[in-house]
């Protein structure tokens, strides 16, 4: 069937939300692992029938789940997550170090040109791969154990690697974000790693060029200009246009500059979606309005997307990973709250409606074009 | 045969239903118990031990002959009863909220 297939972690289970291409009607299959958290839901990019799951929970922990037919069945595969030696210390939260100790996997990001192939982000922060469709897991340590890495020290929802872009010329080139320590890139398929945040400004922090220590929210990149990145910080969205060497701040116009998640449209590269958050201390939309965000020149200048979006006593979240974009011809943008609701656009963020309203907390949301 | 009574997620995680019974070499102990558990079930593997450390997980508790075991020593020999097969080995997931 051609059309869109919508990925949705929640805290309490995995839905999968499937439409033709008009994207009006909807079919809701889940939950899928009822129960657990599943904090992110991938598709290959090679392979739209295959796809991968995060599920834990602080009972059982991390569990990885597998479907080859497009998510009607699931298999476990490897959930041995095996930090490498030396395992070294990082800064726990009152300052003191404290040894790397796996929690869970935040994302997946599957190779677009190796089927079998997938990479994991960990807390504590570390980055995995899997060149056997998860079955086993390999981790790259050069970038937990680099120099700085003794300096790393947890955001507040722990030290994870949160976002792993893979450059589409070559994936040899990868960038990873770590909250709270920043942005990092490879170009030798991790063997090597150097933080990227020359530019980057962060509250708390006495020197305002520090190389770590970054609290780098979410990293989105257009495939078509992979050198430029946009970045949604704990406070300012950012964008670099030479992959990460130099960031600029873009919010411009914006009403608050803090928020988690952030996109980019699908054909357009410069055309740049974020939801502004109130505060660090207050995760929700200013003025209880449920405002997305669109920048058409690459930032600076925002307009207020509305339309379909409740503008009155709204008080969710949009987590980091909870926004994504299709590749259809009018392209598809869609965002997940942690009131449960999941909105889908079929014009580029004009108007919105929501495909569901009461699902758990959402954590994620990914999308597939089916062809 | 060693009775082993799992959690509802690890049920179906396991795809069972109702209680594993297990062939469990002696000494009969929580370490080889779960062993056998692990060995006959892979896919259990981390959910009840931690994998690096092989230390229990701080939210499942075990017991055994109305006997919260879960702090004794994971060599220390389980009653005769629960060898025996007559009584279960209970793996719990601990209430703690959610």
């Amino acid at each position: 069937m051609s059309g869109v297939r919508v990925l949705v972690g929640t805290r309490k289970g995995a839905f999968l939300l499937t439409s033709d291409t008009g994207r009006r009607r909807w079919e809701v299959d889940g939950p899928h692992f009822g129960g657990w958290e599943v904090y992110h839901v991938a598709g290959s990019p090679c392979d739209p029938d295959r796809l991968y799951a995060s599920q834990s929970t602080g009972w059982f922990g991390q569990l990885v789940q597998r479907s080859d037919d497009g998510g009607r069945t699931w298999e476990p595969v490897g959930n041995d997550f095996a930090y490498q030696d030396p395992i070294g210390e990082h800064l726990w939260y009152d300052g003191t170090p404290r040894p790397w100790s796996f929690t869970r996997i935040w994302h997946l990001e599957p190779s677009r040109t190796q089927r079998d192939t997938v990479y994991a982000g960990a807390e504590d922060a570390a980055l995995f791969r899997s060149d056997d469709g998860g079955q086993s897991w390999t981790e790259l340590p050069a970038l937990r154990q680099h120099e700085t890495a003794g300096r790393w020290a947890p955001g507040a929802g722990g030290m994870c690697l949160h976002t792993i872009l893979l450059d589409p010329r070559d994936e040899q080139r990868i960038f990873t974000a770590i909250s709270a320590a920043g942005t990092f890139r490879t170009d030798d398929g991790g063997q090597s790693w150097r933080p990227i945040n020359k530019g980057l400004q962060q509250q708390g922090i006495p020197d305002p060029e520090a190389e770590v220590g970054h609290c780098v929210h979410k990293l989105a990149q257009h495939p078509a200009r992979p050198d430029t990145l946009f970045m949604q910080k704990h406070w300012d969205v950012m964008r670099s246009d030479d992959a990460g060497e130099s960031w600029t701040e873009i919010s411009g116009d914006l009403p608050t500059d803090f928020g988690f998640a952030i996109d980019v449209h699908a054909h357009e590269p410069d055309t740049v979606y974020v939801v502004p958050i109130k505060s660090d201390s207050e995760h929700y939309p200013p003025e209880g309005r449920l405002r997305v965000y669109r920048s058409r020149a690459g930032g600076g200048e925002w307009t207020a997307l509305t339309a379909g979006l409740p503008q009155r006593d709204c008080y969710v979240n949009v987590l980091r990973d909870a926004m994504a974009v299709d590749g259809l011809d009018e392209c598809g943008v869609y965002f997940g709250t942690t009131g449960g609701q999941v909105y889908a656009s079929t014009d580029g963020g004009d108007s919105w409606d929501a495909v569901v309203r009461d699902l758990p907390a959402v954590l994620s949301v990914e999308v597939q074009t089916l062809p | 045969m060693v009775q082993v009574v799992l959690p509802a997620h690890l049920k179906t995680l396991a795809k069972v239903h109702g209680a594993v019974t297990l062939d469990v070499p002696e000494p009969v102990t929580q370490r080889t118990v779960l062993d056998a558990l692990e060995a006959a079930y892979p896919v259990l593997c981390g959910t009840i031990r931690d994998r690096a450390t092989r230390r229990r997980r701080a939210f499942v508790r075990f017991y055994a002959c109305g006997e919260d075991v879960s702090n004794a020593a994971p060599d220390d020999p389980l009653p005769a009863a629960v060898t025996a097969g007559a009584e279960p080995y209970l793996v719990v997931g601990a209430m703690a909220g959610g």
